[in-house]
């Protein structure tokens, strides 16, 4: 196990250093000066020539990239371009929203998604299991955020139970910021919770046909009991494989729903700063959020080792 | 007397039914798409920032009303010297900053040297280049003295760039900014909300509103439910003009529809052949038919114009005949240039919806007189670093938003790079007159040039566009400068 996990350890670091080289590559040939785009179009050159200095701008781009990566190593992501603040500040406050707009939506979707798939899986063909394939089949066809302004215009518009977007900040109180988040958690956590129901049942049924449970019900066992006892734990790679893949979907990709809701998370702190070529910004939560993915993937490898001991006995 | 009793009787039982409406509304939530990178109005050239500050947290020597008019602001007085360079400025006494140190002459002084320092980086450096010294006579007198006469320099020291600052707190002035208005900034929670609050130490009229919060909904979708779900009351140039029929039809709201000074214009690269020609420019100009771009893209917002000039402004010389829709003509004028069967030319396009919209119309129109244009739409850097400085383009769509800038046309440098000395001598002209006739002719007559000259094609004024709740009294109809100016707003409940 501990092998297995160290291995997985210094896969996680060679990724996130080539994470980095291609992040900053990639986002500094992109055309556009911040300075310029700051000082609008009635700037003298002189001005904007001032502006960039102060910035820092005039390095080349590789003492740039050696001071952002040496930076982050010790937790200094240097300086926002527009805003003049840290961006490691900026960062702590975005993710205060995203990572608990993301847990929430993710509890959401297992909670939804569980019962739905192991119903439809142990009833397969009955009335609840089309009704469930129907509805989860509904469920991922919705665009999430067509979903989210329908919520809007009926809980918030029509009903007023809730605003229509916008955080109080968690200050104000933890009910009324999980408020906050509660249509855009349910927004971004329905697709997510059909696709995973549907991933639970097909998991299921493939496994209720395996050898060991025909084995389990010839020892005497009802389907119930195999289910339950050796099924579930069985199916759970693929479903564990999708549930970490949805998180870091739901920490990278709110942006829409962030916008829909105008809640002042990570996504849409980068949607604001790619225009205003705040590269630093961009930079460094890109990165960011592939550090979270790529820690994510490591947790889910070794969750498996985890349910299943073949994959510790083979390290 | 008796009367007044039953009045006031009926008024405090309807205070204890309505409860929530009993004491009077004391803080408003305006509805802002852009958030400020920053708070410093002199760092910037973003009109976020002054939608915040101007006025509010900010002040200058001299200030614009909602009318577009100067009138005093810190500076309570001036005297002109009879050759136009010598400014005297009588201050305000007891002027506080809201950190509580005093504003006083060394103050104006900083503020107005520190713009035109050489590490200056005010977008709008441009405004202080005239300026020759600045003196601090004593504690309330200011003395300007510029290189050149400036018919408009009390005009430019109205700007949000050019407001007065301390040099204790400009280096903070980003995140937390201190001024001399009538509110303070409180806080703000970055990607979401503005706080500020009234000001009890304030020099002048004091706000009838205790606080105000900005908030920040980028979505025109996100803007439409949060004013319907009342979570904004005012929601100053509320981003989707398709929804306003609804709102004019709610009796929660007002719509206010007032002008800008956004002159919209086809910009065209003069120095590009074939748009060198006058005669290809003024092909354009009949080629556009202003009232569908303005039906089409705006939803019938805006006032068409046929100069760089706000149809508001006393001096605006209607023009837009001179450019009438007439193809036929166009088609003429091609062919007399030499282009019988049209040519290919490029349309960039920055993001807003006026120009991607419009775009669209224009080059149907355009197709029409035989011009293909390849559209391609660009972001604001990317604008910038193409049309704007590497002057590669033909065709671009723009909204002029500072005022009074007709200027522009006299640098020959300017991305659209009309270069004549007779209007440069007609601008240095101005520049030179105080006598306001004499600059109003001045202004006819640069507009008439500019015209003639067809440098751009001239579309319309860009609407300004408030949604509110019907209750709020004060707001600003029109927008002579960004501004969201809530010194004198309160609600009538």
């Amino acid at each position: 196990m501990l092998r297995y996990s160290l291995k997985r350890l210094l896969s996680l670091g060679l990724s996130l250093l080539a994470a980095s080289a291609v992040i900053f590559l990639a986002i500094e040939v992109v055309p556009g000066d911040p300075a310029s785009y700051m000082l609008g179009i009635n700037a003298q050159p002189d001005t904007v020539a001032a502006l960039r200095a102060e910035l820092g701008l005039n390095v080349s781009a590789m003492e740039r990239y050696i001071t952002w990566v040496t930076g982050m190593l010790t937790g200094d992501f240097g300086v926002s371009y527009t805003y003049r603040t840290p961006v490691v500040d900026m960062i702590g406050d975005r993710i205060l929203i995203s990572l608990p707009l993301a847990i929430y939506a993710l509890t959401l979707s297992t909670l939804i998604a569980f019962p739905a798939g192991i119903l439809a899986a142990s009833k397969r063909g009955s009335a609840a299991d089309v009704s469930i394939m129907g509805a989860t089949q509904l469920g991922v066809a919705i665009p999430n955020f067509w979903f989210a302004m329908l919520l809007v215009v009926f809980f918030a518009i029509n009903l007023r139970w809730f605003s229509a977007g916008g955080f109080p900040g968690w200050d104000k109180g933890f009910f009324v910021s999980m408020k906050a988040l509660t249509l855009p958690a349910i927004s971004l956590a329905l697709p997510q919770a059909s696709i995973l129901a549907r991933v639970m049942r097909s998991a299921l049924i493939d496994t209720m046909n395996e050898d060991f449970i025909r084995t389990a019900r010839a020892k005497g066992l009802t389907k119930r009991q195999a289910l339950w006892r050796h099924a579930l734990r069985n199916a759970m790679i693929p479903v564990l494989t999708i549930i970490g893949l949805q998180f870091s979907f739901l920490l990278a990709g709110a942006i829409i729903i962030e916008n829909v809701f105008f809640l002042p998370g990570l996504g849409r702190l980068v949607f604001q700063s790619i225009p205003q070529r705040d590269l630093i910004v961009v930079e460094s939560v890109v990165m960011l959020l592939v550090f979270a993915v790529v820690v994510v993937t490591f947790i889910v490898d070794i969750a498996y080792a985890a349910v299943d001991p073949r994959l510790r006995g083979r390290s | 007397m008796k009367h007044l009793s039953i009045k006031l009787a009926m008024a405090s039982a309807l205070a204890i039914t309505a409860g929530m409406a009993s004491a009077q509304t004391m803080d408003i939530t305006i509805g802002l798409q852009l958030e400020p990178p920053h708070l410093d109005p002199t760092g910037a050239a973003a009109g976020a920032i002054d939608s915040v500050v101007y006025a509010n947290i900010f002040e200058g020597l001299t200030r614009f009303d909602a009318t577009g008019a100067i009138l005093p602001a810190l500076a309570k007085s001036w005297t002109i010297s009879d050759d136009g360079l010598v400014y005297t400025f009588n201050l305000q006494s007891g002027v506080k900053f809201h950190d509580g140190t005093s504003m006083d002459s060394e103050d104006v002084k900083f503020s107005l040297d520190r713009a035109r320092s050489e590490d200056s980086t005010n977008a709008q450096k441009a405004l202080f280049t005239g300026i020759d010294t600045v003196e601090a006579v004593d504690a309330t007198t200011v003395r300007v003295t510029l290189s050149a006469p400036n018919g408009a320099f009390l005009f430019n020291m109205a700007w949000g760039d050019a407001v007065i600052v301390a040099p204790e707190s400009i280096d903070n002035a980003k995140t937390s900014p201190i001024g001399t208005g009538p509110f303070t900034f409180t806080n703000w929670v970055q990607g979401d909300n503005i706080t500020i609050t009234k000001n009890a130490d304030y020099w002048g009229t004091p706000a009838r509103l205790d606080s105000a919060t900005f908030k920040f909904i980028s979505d025109p979708v996100a803007a439409f439910a949060a004013v319907m779900a009342e979570d904004v009351d005012a929601f100053p140039g509320y981003p989707a003009p398709e929804n306003l029929p609804q709102f004019e039809a709610d009796s929660r709201f007002q719509v206010l529809v007032g002008s800008t000074e956004g002159e919209t214009i086809l910009a065209i690269n003069n120095k590009m052949p074939p748009f060198d020609n006058v005669k290809v420019r003024e092909a354009v100009a009949h080629a556009i038919d202003r009232q569908a771009i303005i039906d089409g893209a705006m939803f019938g917002l805006g006032t068409p114009i046929g100069t760089h000039f706000a149809p508001h402004n006393p001096d605006y010389v209607d023009l837009t005949s001179q450019s009438n829709y007439d193809p036929e003509l166009s088609k003429s004028l091609l062919a007399e240039a030499g282009y019988p069967d049209g040519f290919t030319t490029t349309l960039k396009l920055p993001p807003p919806s006026y120009a991607r919209r419009g775009g669209e119309i224009i080059a149907a129109q355009l197709r029409e007189v035989g011009i293909t244009v390849e559209i391609s739409n660009l972001e604001w850097a990317q604008w910038l670093e193409q049309v704007f400085r590497g002057y590669d383009f033909g065709l671009t769509i723009v909204s002029h938003t500072e005022p009074m800038d007709i200027g522009i046309y006299a640098r020959p440098e300017y991305y659209f790079q009309y270069d004549s000395a007779a209007f440069r001598q007609l601008m240095d002209d101005l520049n030179a007159a105080t006598d306001p006739d004499a600059r109003s002719a001045i202004l006819k007559s640069a507009q008439r040039m500019i015209a003639d000259d067809y440098v751009n094609g001239y579309l319309f004024q860009l609407a300004s566009t408030t949604v509110a709740n019907a209750n709020i009294v004060g707001l600003w109809q029109n927008a002579p400068t960004q501004a969201t100016d809530l010194t004198a707003v309160y609600w009538n409940d």
